[in-house]
């Protein structure tokens, strides 16, 4: 629409003016306006998908958004800043709980990432040898990945139970490592049961990213390094892992998002109410909206999560671009 | 480039104005319209095996009603643990079915959403008056006070279930009346891998239900009269550490049992490993786990003084499921009709047979099918001994709050820590400082 509306204005422009200019005008009007065009779609729906409830939620953070008002909810009452300072007052058993799941949470975010990472890479090298059965086990690996997650976890979490779980039938009946049948599902065991169906989960994705960026480093360089006499160690300290930089920073990044908004597998784990030891914010945020109706609340702690993940995600972009660039120059 | 800019610009906030403005609110209409008077959509809860065993229990039925007046019901079966979820969606959006199927504890909650028809004298009238169904089952649906929310359909209630077998064997003559009997008779079966009683520690509905039973047997409430949260007297802290140490310090319950939350005791029960429980409606799943019906009996749960009756001698809420309709609903005369139907002498003898639930309508309750020995005990209990849970707007979160609070003291008395009046205490005003303010 604005591509029609703009030779008409050159059409008006002075009679000094010569023929050419307005032809040019228009072509480079045309030229400037098209990625816009071709943007637009994309950007309509990126708005109604992502930034429309984005800031639906967060006007939501400042109302009173309980079940009384929930059937029209424009009319709620605003509560200013209300919602975020029962969030932030950690004095109080809410601000409290809050900062508790915040903890646990980051700790949870910090060893699964890292447990993924350290498997998945290590997986990934040694399977760029070449041997039998190398396919099989490559696909194998992918398995968790490939495999829808309710099921994977609702799987998890019968093998985790008490008396009938198989993970206690190991552990206490045949290996005998436990005097007495353990809790997995319950109590503090219940961040050890979180964490391993985690790793379980999100390993196979580092395996695949940096098996790609594997194939992209240059056997040339291997095979100098070999003549040269370095060892498998050090070729892996000076050939594979810097070349796998720029794959590694963007991986390590996906997965801590990831990790640290799970809902999924705490939710199918544990049910509404998550363990003190495994209240992961996103079901915390969940149990202080949904199940408590209070969506104000939720919002707000919703939104206080995304300023955290964007200044973790851009102080970390950050940093690693300043790395790249050092290391450009 | 500057004006492409602009108007690029106002495009972006005009559509997301719009946008905005769409999603605002639901319909703001009050009371419903006629507009689509040939259909109806219900939401059913999930009351038989699964659902697609609810499924054919309904269409016929539906189909009955279609036959007498020409409205064609679509049917969904909701799930458990989608349905709240789903009607609150609905509410928000304006957009849900025109009849609904509620928990009857939900009701003052989903009441004060302003969701529901109110079912004044006027529209009682319409199926049939007040006076058909059973008081208290009337009384949990909705705030007291108020027009209620919804209308009961299925009524249940607790009663104990003992296996016949196991207490032969532990030389037990009959189930226990009072909670002292039961902890006795509990030592002698709890032995060999053998437990008395199970429990559901890990559902917070269920944990609600007991120890909501046990408070009213220690002259408690978890709301006072102006229907503020209270959790914190002495009688709701004695009631908790009552229903917590027939783990911890009775050793009547298997330590498992604190992370039970799918119905794992009734496997437990009908495996001879556990061989009491206190349940709604077991005939059923009793018998998908291979256990005939005379290998089980049923009496009604123990109350401190042996004869259960009212206030202190309470061992039951009123269970059971209400329907509702939706207030936004385009088809109000055709959904009055449905609950009508529903509520009918006929079909409550029919739909509540088939579940195994007793009927709200009075009329309904003389069928012969209600009066084998376990529903007797049910019914006797929803007449005489039982008692709605709090109907306050706030009765889902105090499920959440004080449910896991005894999830957590399970917990610990799982894991051998002590649990004492202290500990129950911190965890309820925890609990009560999570309530919400107003």
């Amino acid at each position: 629409m604005t591509v029609t509306a703009q030779p008409a204005v050159g059409k008006e422009a002075p009679p000094g003016a010569t023929a050419p200019v307005p032809r040019r005008r228009t072509g480079r009007v045309r030229r400037g306006a098209l990625p816009y065009l071709l943007l637009l779609p994309a950007l309509l729906l990126e708005l109604l998908v992502h930034l429309v409830p984005m800031v639906i939620g967060i006007v939501m953070s400042f109302k009173e958004l309980t079940q009384f008002y929930i059937r029209d909810w424009g009319a709620a009452p605003w509560a200013a800043f209300d919602n975020y300072s029962v969030s932030v007052d950690f004095d109080a058993p809410i601000g409290k709980a809050l900062l508790h799941s915040f903890f646990v949470t980051c700790a949870f975010t910090v060893l699964s990432v890292g447990l993924c990472w350290l498997i998945g890479t290590t997986a990934a090298v040694y399977m760029q040898e070449n041997f039998r059965g190398r396919g099989f086990l490559r696909a194998v690996f992918l398995v968790p990945y490939a495999l829808p997650v309710y099921a994977a976890v609702i799987t998890w979490a019968f093998m985790f139970q008490r008396d009938n779980g198989l993970v206690n039938h190991v552990l206490h009946d045949q290996l005998g490592l436990t005097d007495s049948p353990s809790f997995w599902l319950i109590g503090d065991n219940s961040f050890v049961a979180l964490l391993v169906v985690s790793v379980w989960k999100g390993w196979p994705f580092a395996f695949l990213i940096v098996m790609a960026g594997l194939q992209n480093i240059p056997k040339e360089l291997y095979e100098a390094a070999s003549i040269d006499g370095a060892g498998m160690l050090q070729q892996l300290r000076r050939i594979t892992l810097p070349s796998l930089r720029p794959v590694n920073q963007v991986l390590v990044l996906v997965l801590f998002l990831w990790t640290f908004n799970d809902f999924n597998t705490p939710f199918v784990l544990f049910g509404r109410a998550a363990p003190d030891a495994a209240d992961l914010i996103s079901i915390h945020i969940y149990q202080s909206s949904f199940v408590t109706w209070n969506f104000g609340a939720g919002s707000a702690m919703s939104v206080l999560l995304l300023l955290f993940l964007l200044v973790v995600t851009g102080v970390y972009l950050v940093l690693t671009s300043r790395g790249r660039r050092a290391a450009d120059v | 480039m500057r004006r492409t800019r602009a108007a690029a610009a106002s495009a972006v906030t005009v559509s997301l104005l719009a946008a905005v403005t769409a999603c605002g609110g639901g319909s703001s209409t009050d009371g419903g319209s006629n507009d689509s008077p040939k259909t109806l959509t219900y939401w059913a809860s999930n009351q038989g095996p699964s659902i697609e065993a609810d499924k054919k229990i309904l269409t016929p039925e539906l189909k009955k009603f279609e036959k007498q007046t020409g409205i064609k019901v679509k049917l969904e079966v909701v799930p458990w643990s989608d349905l709240l979820n789903r009607i609150l969606a609905a509410t928000t959006s304006g957009q849900g079915p025109d009849v609904l199927n509620i928990g009857n504890t939900w009701s003052a909650s989903l009441q004060a959403t302003g969701a529901l028809l109110p079912w004044d004298e006027k529209n009682f009238g319409k199926i049939g008056g007040k006076d058909r169904f059973v008081e208290s089952a009337l009384g949990s649906a909705g705030a007291s006070g108020s027009d209620p929310a919804a209308v009961p359909l299925y009524s249940m209630a607790y009663a104990l279930y003992y296996n016949k077998k196991m207490f032969e064997d532990a030389g037990i003559s009959g189930p226990p009346a009072t909670w002292d009997d039961l902890v006795a008779d509990g030592k002698k079966i709890s032995k060999g891998g053998k437990w008395a009683l199970g429990a559901e520690g890990s559902n917070l509905s269920e944990n609600i239900h007991h120890v909501f039973v046990f408070a009213k047997q220690h002259g408690a409430d978890f709301f006072d009269a102006e229907g503020k949260p209270d959790f914190t007297s002495d009688g709701a802290v004695a009631a908790v550490k009552q229903y917590v140490d027939l783990m911890g310090k009775d050793k009547v319950v298997a330590p498992g049992n604190a992370e039970y939350a799918q119905n794992q005791s009734l496997q437990d029960f009908a495996k001879d490993k556990t061989a009491m429980v206190l349940w709604q409606t077991a005939a059923a799943t009793l018998k998908a786990h291979g256990m005939s019906d005379d290998e089980w009996g049923v009496a009604p749960v123990p109350v401190q003084s042996g004869t259960p009756g009212a206030d202190k001698a309470v061992n039951s809420m009123v269970a059971g499921i209400n329907m509702a309709v939706f207030k936004n609903t385009d088809n109000v005369d055709g959904a009055v009709k449905f609950v009508n139907f529903m509520t009918s002498v006929d079909e409550q003898t029919i739909l509540n047979k088939t579940y195994g639930s007793i009927p709200p309508v009075k009329a309904a309750q003389q069928d012969p099918a209600f009066n084998t020995p376990a529903l007797k005990v049910i019914r006797d209990t929803l007449a005489t001994s039982a008692a709605p849970l709090p109907q306050v707007p706030n009765e889902s979160q105090f499920e959440t709050a004080v449910g896991t609070a005894v999830k957590e003291l399970f917990a610990d008395a799982a894991a051998g820590r002590k649990v004492t009046t202290a500990s129950v205490k911190e965890k309820l005003d925890e609990a009560q400082q999570q309530m919400p303010k107003k």
